[in-house]
């Protein structure tokens, strides 16, 4: 009985060890982001006292700034342009690759589901100079015959590397479900007389939507945020920019310039997009990781 | 026969653009790596000669290269371990005990995942600044701060590289985690709380062992990322610096490149593909056991 007793205080204790652990541990993640959206309505006085000091008022001039003069406003149209793009290819190679991938019996089969399998393990960045280099000797070549080259500064060819780049992970997460499919939906289609296409777009596919959802979700957030794909395709400095890269460059520019209002205000800008998906799709996101299992 | 045609036809529209894209952007130019390696190829000269393993053996002796390596294994070991060690815990204490607020700490934790790496970098630059920055204003309060804490310094940047990175990576692994112990059944700690197993014991010889299957891959996994992310964090955050005290493999990699040295710079890429596919071999043979079931 007494025993019993001391356990109790020792669970209380252990309990609020636990709370003041995970509170720590919440504020240290949620107390830096919401300085930084508190920094970005700053004036650019304001940042050489105390950091705590709450701001004086809204200034939106910065984003003002950040949108216009930081050309941060064109960055967040070339970055909407290459992600959507970029999805849209995606969804359209590695759906049918990934559904006969699993569901039908031909040769090489087996060969190619390796192929892709081993493309889980090469890294996008150790390839990005080779990539580059392709790139440029591609142009090279252009300019030699055409008179003009077009693969180096280009957002449609930035969203085709993000999408070929994502295949294996795609693939891998989308094959893993069309095997859990029972093939009955597709001999009762034939028998209809549907042909192979029908039955894949009318049939399987709307069956795989949350499967869809969640790689579109995954790639949205590493399309959106990548940076050192398109910093090294996109390196003119007359050309298009994502906005990370866009930010990169603005951050850097801010260590001369000390315009820190604005800089905070891009930051704001780069974050704002995928923190509001998050907030709507949260549970879809935190559940679906456990179905891809991992993520390069 | 028609039909079979037809089956095939249907087959290769469907794989070839998948297979045509992935080779040339991804077998071909990996390829490229190992060949270029082995060639003196810049940015200002047009051809190429061949050099045999001359890359490899100017590399052994490239101080900065060395130190980059060194760095990139401090950061896999460091990372993963603090990483793993929070997230396991974490992530077994929030599906065993009645925590008031659950979803909310599991929303929270995960924000960190969302955001690029620029932003970031961007967040704790703020953290780091050394004049009136967040992490000193704090510490400000407990001792004088008339010479400031470099963060970014020279003897500091590598902490402050872990700690960014942890900050970024532990929400993920925890709510994955959490995941796959919630299918852990209660009654087995149930079971072993009447055996007088406390919860150290039930977290070690119960928790642990069951959902190993999956910190096993998940391992793999996270030291493979761990050599890319560092390479996305130096890059945004410190550029290699302060005086190369920062470089990992990767961001060496990619300044070679910059200095337009592309066969040298390619060498560094072969040197990481092998250690990569060789460490997650070593990961996964090291963390080989009997899976059990539940």
């Amino acid at each position: 009985m007494n025993a019993k007793r001391q356990d109790g205080t020792g669970d209380r204790l252990y309990k609020i060890f636990i709370y003041v652990i995970l509170g720590l541990l919440a504020i240290s993640i949620l107390v830096p982001v919401a300085w930084v959206f508190m920094a970005s309505i700053k004036e650019n006085s304001e940042f050489y006292g105390n950091p705590w000091t709450l701001p004086a008022g809204f200034y939106w001039q910065n984003f003002v700034d950040a949108w216009n003069a930081a050309n941060m406003g064109s960055y967040m149209l070339n970055s909407v342009l290459v992600t959507a793009l970029a999805l849209l290819l995606l969804l359209l190679i590695a759906l049918p690759a990934s559904y006969c991938l699993s569901r039908f019996q031909f040769r090489g089969r087996k060969a190619l589901n390796i192929c892709f399998m081993a493309g889980l393990f090469i890294n996008v960045n150790y390839i990005v100079v080779p990539v580059f280099l392709m790139l440029r000797d591609g142009d090279v070549w252009l300019k030699n015959v055409f008179g003009s080259s077009f693969l180096l500064n280009n957002l449609v060819v930035l969203a085709v590397v993000y999408a070929s780049t994502a295949l294996p992970f795609t693939i891998y997460l989308l094959s893993g479900y069309f095997q859990t499919l029972a093939h009955d939906y597709e001999e009762a289609a034939y028998i209809d007389g549907a042909g192979y296409g029908t039955t894949m777009w009318k049939i399987i596919f709307p069956m795989a939507k949350p499967s869809i959802i969640t790689v579109i979700l995954f790639n949205f957030l590493s399309f959106w945020n990548e940076y050192i794909i398109s910093m090294t395709l996109m390196s003119s400095s007359k050309g298009p920019k994502t906005l990370p890269v866009g930010l990169l460059n603005l951050m850097q520019a801010q260590q001369s310039a000390a315009q820190y209002g604005i800089m905070y205000a891009g930051l704001v800008l780069v974050m704002l997009p995928t923190l509001i998906l998050y907030i709507c799709v949260q549970n879809q996101l935190t559940q679906g990781m456990t179905m891809g299992g991992l993520k390069g | 026969m028609k039909r079979s045609r037809g089956r095939s036809a249907f087959l290769f529209s469907c794989i070839a653009p998948a297979v045509i894209l992935f080779f040339i952007f991804m077998i071909l130019p990996t390829l490229n790596v190992f060949r270029m390696s082995l060639f003196e190829k810049g940015a200002y000269t047009p051809t190429e000669t061949f050099v045999g393993l001359k890359n490899f053996r100017t590399l052994l002796a490239d101080a900065n290269f060395i130190r980059s390596m060194q760095n990139t294994i401090l950061l896999i070991v460091v990372v993963t371990i603090i990483t793993f060690a929070f997230a396991l815990v974490f992530a077994a204490i929030l599906t065993r005990e009645k925590i008031k607020g659950q979803n909310f700490f599991r929303i929270v934790f995960y924000i960190p995942n969302i955001l690029s790496v620029v932003v970031i970098s961007g967040i704790f630059s703020a953290v780091y600044k050394p004049e009136n920055g967040m992490l000193n204003s704090i510490i400000g309060l407990f001792r004088d701060m008339s010479d400031p804490i470099l963060w970014k310094g020279e003897k500091l940047v590598m902490v402050s590289l872990i700690i960014a990175m942890v900050w970024q990576a532990i929400g993920y692994y925890m709510v994955m985690y959490m995941a796959s112990m919630s299918g852990v059944p209660q009654s087995l700690y149930e079971s072993a709380s009447l055996d007088g197993a406390g919860r150290i014991a039930q977290f070690f010889q119960i928790t642990i062992p069951l959902v190993w299957t999956n910190i096993r891959t998940t391992l793999t996994f996270f030291i493979i990322s761990t050599i890319n992310m560092a390479f996305l964090f130096v890059k945004a955050m410190t550029s290699g610096g302060p005086n190369h005290a920062s470089e990992v493999t990767l961001s060496y990699m990619y300044s070679q490149k910059d200095a337009g040295l592309y066969g040298y710079s390619m060498a560094i890429g072969v040197i990481i593909f092998l250690f990569s596919f060789a460490l997650s071999a070593l990961v996964n043979k090291v963390t080989e056991r009997e899976p059990l079931e539940f």
